[in-house]
């Protein structure tokens, strides 16, 4: 009878610990097939037909316990990924237990302290990007309210193995370590719980150990940096800001100077029930932080500057988005969002949604270096430069003013327009020496018709219209490459879908007022997308621009190419 | 004998009804918009369903649907007594944007802030918009990927399966 009891009791513990396991996971493959197509001025396929980009990723759980991996196979990657990152492995997996009390991770860390000024990792898959803490984490939370962090380890490089420095690659990776503290008033101290005050306050540290391999510069073994932060609410209100601080870090993104970094990022809203507010304001000087000094674009990033300005998903003006200058920049940044409500005149049956928002970016302004004027700016080996805080260069980078209207005009239709203005230096942000300022001004209009309950129909016009390029500007023969894509651009969408799994579109993008005339293309596409519950088959055909791939505000620039490509995607 | 097999087979169905009443939810914690912790795995409904969507201030496809779930919330809250959080996956370019965005478009769901995408790891979401539904004992029933126009209405087709009161309008 004890026999049976315990075999009993051991089945039903078992059990129960199999009942409580969970499996979950995600597929994805991306592929493309390249095709030759004069016509874009695409004459060799460079030994590239096919490339593909695929991952799996299985997920264990069972209570407080966790673990998972991620195989990923670049076969070879696609056009526009970087080219480090041919091959298969298996490219992540990590194990946690956490109590609440305490949480436990190793393996590959994906965290941030902050808003990330001075720490965060990552992984963004449609940008091959992937900067991953391989080491250890413990997360404390002593008492509610209160939690700390302590992280260490190595980042992922591509496929660079961690264990040994590969010096063929010039892989000189250093050890990162954090800490970080972060403590919220209204949930630690019992009288502020329901208070319409709210606070909370954080602090980190971090800093690499990397081994100097320079035989010409002096390369500090141990770089530090830090960063505060506070958080205010009260009613509608909301106040943050976070200031970080890095000590000299002479790398190859600044040019080996051995200045100080500074960065400080705030932001300030207000919202009610139909109407919301948000200014931010961001400083960033010298502030790239990379675990390998000699890391270019954005290899190994330690750190996270965020871009605050308008996230456009439009084709037409997303062909211009901004990405963060490492090595400084002033930005602001206003949203205003409006709901006209429903019922009054404006606002018609459904309500209508308004939407402004502005934004700029600025170059700081650098002074020379105190020991004599002598020396120029930013000479490597050198202090580099000093720079007023608050002092706003006259070399503007980016701007953008936007209006929105989105409207639900009866059941069946739908209507969404936008008026952009845009001035965009293509010079510092993408690096086309000499091409002028991009100042475009941008429509587009998104109309949806539901034919019937299952059926809809969705037609996207834009156009983009920039004023200065074309009227007189003599172009250079050998700079020709750098007027891709510039001038004036049409484009049109038409997609008809049937709820809930397919949807069918034809798109064309014509850049019919390119300063050069060989330039005005057409780049026509067909997509097919099946939807079945968490799954997605997407193929399409035709040509893509030359543009850039924003996410979260990191890009990758996408050549331009014709053929068809590929995507299945599942997760369970 | 017959003893035993009845003894086993009852335990079978105390583990399996025991089965039946895990919850599917990730243990995770996030932010809401007023900056409290909530722990995904603790979420509760009364026992009515919780539907967990995907979305980002800079998702086109995303807002839509959140502007078509928006417009039948009420009737559906009556209706099921569903619930709907929506996971903001923005991170800290945008994470200042999310409280604005929301109340300025008069949203009523209970909003969570992803920063670190911790949630959207440990549901395995690829894209947004990612729309999941669970059970009033937090087991997952249906999920989505992506939006087309019109479909919040199988979405609440999965709602009213699972639901435990249906009161018709």
């Amino acid at each position: 009878m004890l026999a049976l009891a315990l075999t009993f009791g051991f089945r039903a513990s078992a059990q129960s610990f199999l009942e409580n396991s969970q499996v979950s996971g995600s597929f994805q493959t991306d592929a493309q097939y390249y095709m030759l197509d004069k016509g874009i001025d695409i004459n060799d396929l460079k030994g590239k037909q096919l490339g593909i980009n695929g991952f799996g990723k299985v997920n264990y759980t069972n209570g407080n316990f966790s673990a998972g991996m991620r195989f990923e196979a670049f076969l070879p990657e696609m056009n526009g990924f970087r080219s480090e990152l041919n091959g298969v492995g298996l490219a992540n997996f990590f194990a946690t237990y956490d109590n609440g009390f305490i949480g436990m991770t190793v393996g590959d860390i994906y965290d941030q302290f902050g808003s990330g000024l001075v720490f965060r990792t990552y992984e963004e898959w449609s940008l091959g990007m992937d900067n991953a803490l391989r080491g250890a984490r413990v997360v404390l939370r002593p008492t509610q309210g209160v939690t700390l962090k302590a992280v260490y380890g190595r980042q992922r490089y591509f496929w660079a193995p961690y264990l040994e420095r590969d010096f063929n690659t010039d892989d000189y990776r250093g050890i990162v370590r954090g800490f970080d503290a972060d403590w919220d008033l209204n949930q630690s101290i019992p009288a502020l719980n329901e208070s319409q005050f709210k606070m909370s306050l954080g602090g980190s540290f971090v800093s690499k150990k990397q081994a100097d391999q320079s035989s010409f510069y002096n390369i500090p073994e141990n770089v530090s940096a830090a960063a505060a932060r506070i958080n205010l609410g009260y009613g509608n209100w909301a106040f943050s800001t976070e200031y970080a601080y890095k000590i000299n870090d002479p790398s190859a993104i600044n040019n080996f100077i051995y200045k100080e970094g500074r960065a400080l990022l705030s932001s300030l809203s207000y919202s009610q029930k139909g109407f919301g507010a948000v200014l931010q304001v961001k400083r960033t000087d010298n502030m790239s932080f990379k675990s390998m000094y000699t890391g270019k674009q954005n290899d190994l990033d330690i750190n996270f500057i965020p871009p605050i300005n308008y996230t456009h998903t439009h084709s037409l003006p997303s062909m211009y988005t901004y990405s963060t200058q490492p090595n400084g920049e002033m930005a602001a940044q206003l949203q205003v969002n409006y709901t006209i409500p429903k019922g009054t005149a404006l606002g018609g049956k459904y309500g209508t949604k308004l939407a402004f928002n502005m934004s700029q970016v600025n170059d700081i302004v650098r002074d020379s270096v105190a020991y004599g004027n002598q020396i120029g700016l930013n000479q490597p080996g050198t202090l580099g430069y000093t720079s007023k805080f608050f002092a706003v260069s006259d070399h503007r980078f980016f701007r953008d003013i936007n209006f929105e209207v989105d409207k639900k005009i009866s059941k069946d239709w739908h209507l969404t327009a936008q008026y952009i203005n845009l001035y965009y230096d293509i010079e510092t942000i993408e690096g086309h020496a000499g091409a002028p300022v991009v100042k475009a001004n941008i429509g587009f209009m998104d109309v949806t018709y539901k034919i019937n309950k299952k059926q809809s129909l969705r037609l996207e016009l834009q156009g983009l219209w920039e004023n200065e390029v074309h009227k007189g500007y003599e172009y250079d023969e050998s700079e020709k490459k750098d007027y891709q894509k510039r001038g004036d651009w049409a484009a049109a969408l038409l997609e008809y879908s049937i709820n809930p799994h397919w949807s069918f579109s034809i798109a064309d993008k014509w850049n019919y007022g390119n300063p050069v005339e060989e330039y005005r293309d057409h780049y026509f596409t067909g997509t097919v997308t099946y939807i079945h519950d968490a799954t997605r088959v997407m193929l399409s055909a035709g040509r893509q621009s030359e543009g850039v791939v924003c996410v979260g505000g990191v890009c990758r620039t996408v050549p331009a190419s014709s053929g068809v490509s590929l995507t299945v995607s599942t997760s369970f | 004998m017959k003893k035993l097999v009845t003894l086993l087979l009852m335990a079978l169905m105390v583990t399996g009804l025991h089965a039946q009443t895990k919850s599917e939810l990730p243990n995770v914690t996030l932010k809401n918009l007023n900056g409290k912790d909530v722990n995904i795995a603790k979420l509760n409904n009364n026992g009515n369903p919780i539907v967990i969507t995907f979305w980002a201030t800079w998702c086109g496809p995303c807002i839509k649907e959140h502007n078509a779930l928006n417009d039948v919330y009420q009737d559906w809250k009556d209706e099921t007594g569903v619930k709907i959080y929506a996971v903001s996956i923005d991170d800290s370019r945008s994470t200042a944007k999310v409280k604005p965005t929301v109340e300025g478009k008069g949203w009523d769901f209970d909003v969570l802030l992803d920063v670190n995408s911790d949630l959207k790891r440990a549901m395995n979401v690829s894209n947004p918009p990612h729309t999941f539904l669970f059970d009033g004992n937090g087991k997952l029933v249906y999920q989505h990927t992506g939006y087309i126009e019109g479909g919040e209405e199988d979405l609440y087709e999965e709602i009213l399966k699972v639901a435990k009161t249906k009161k018709k309008k």
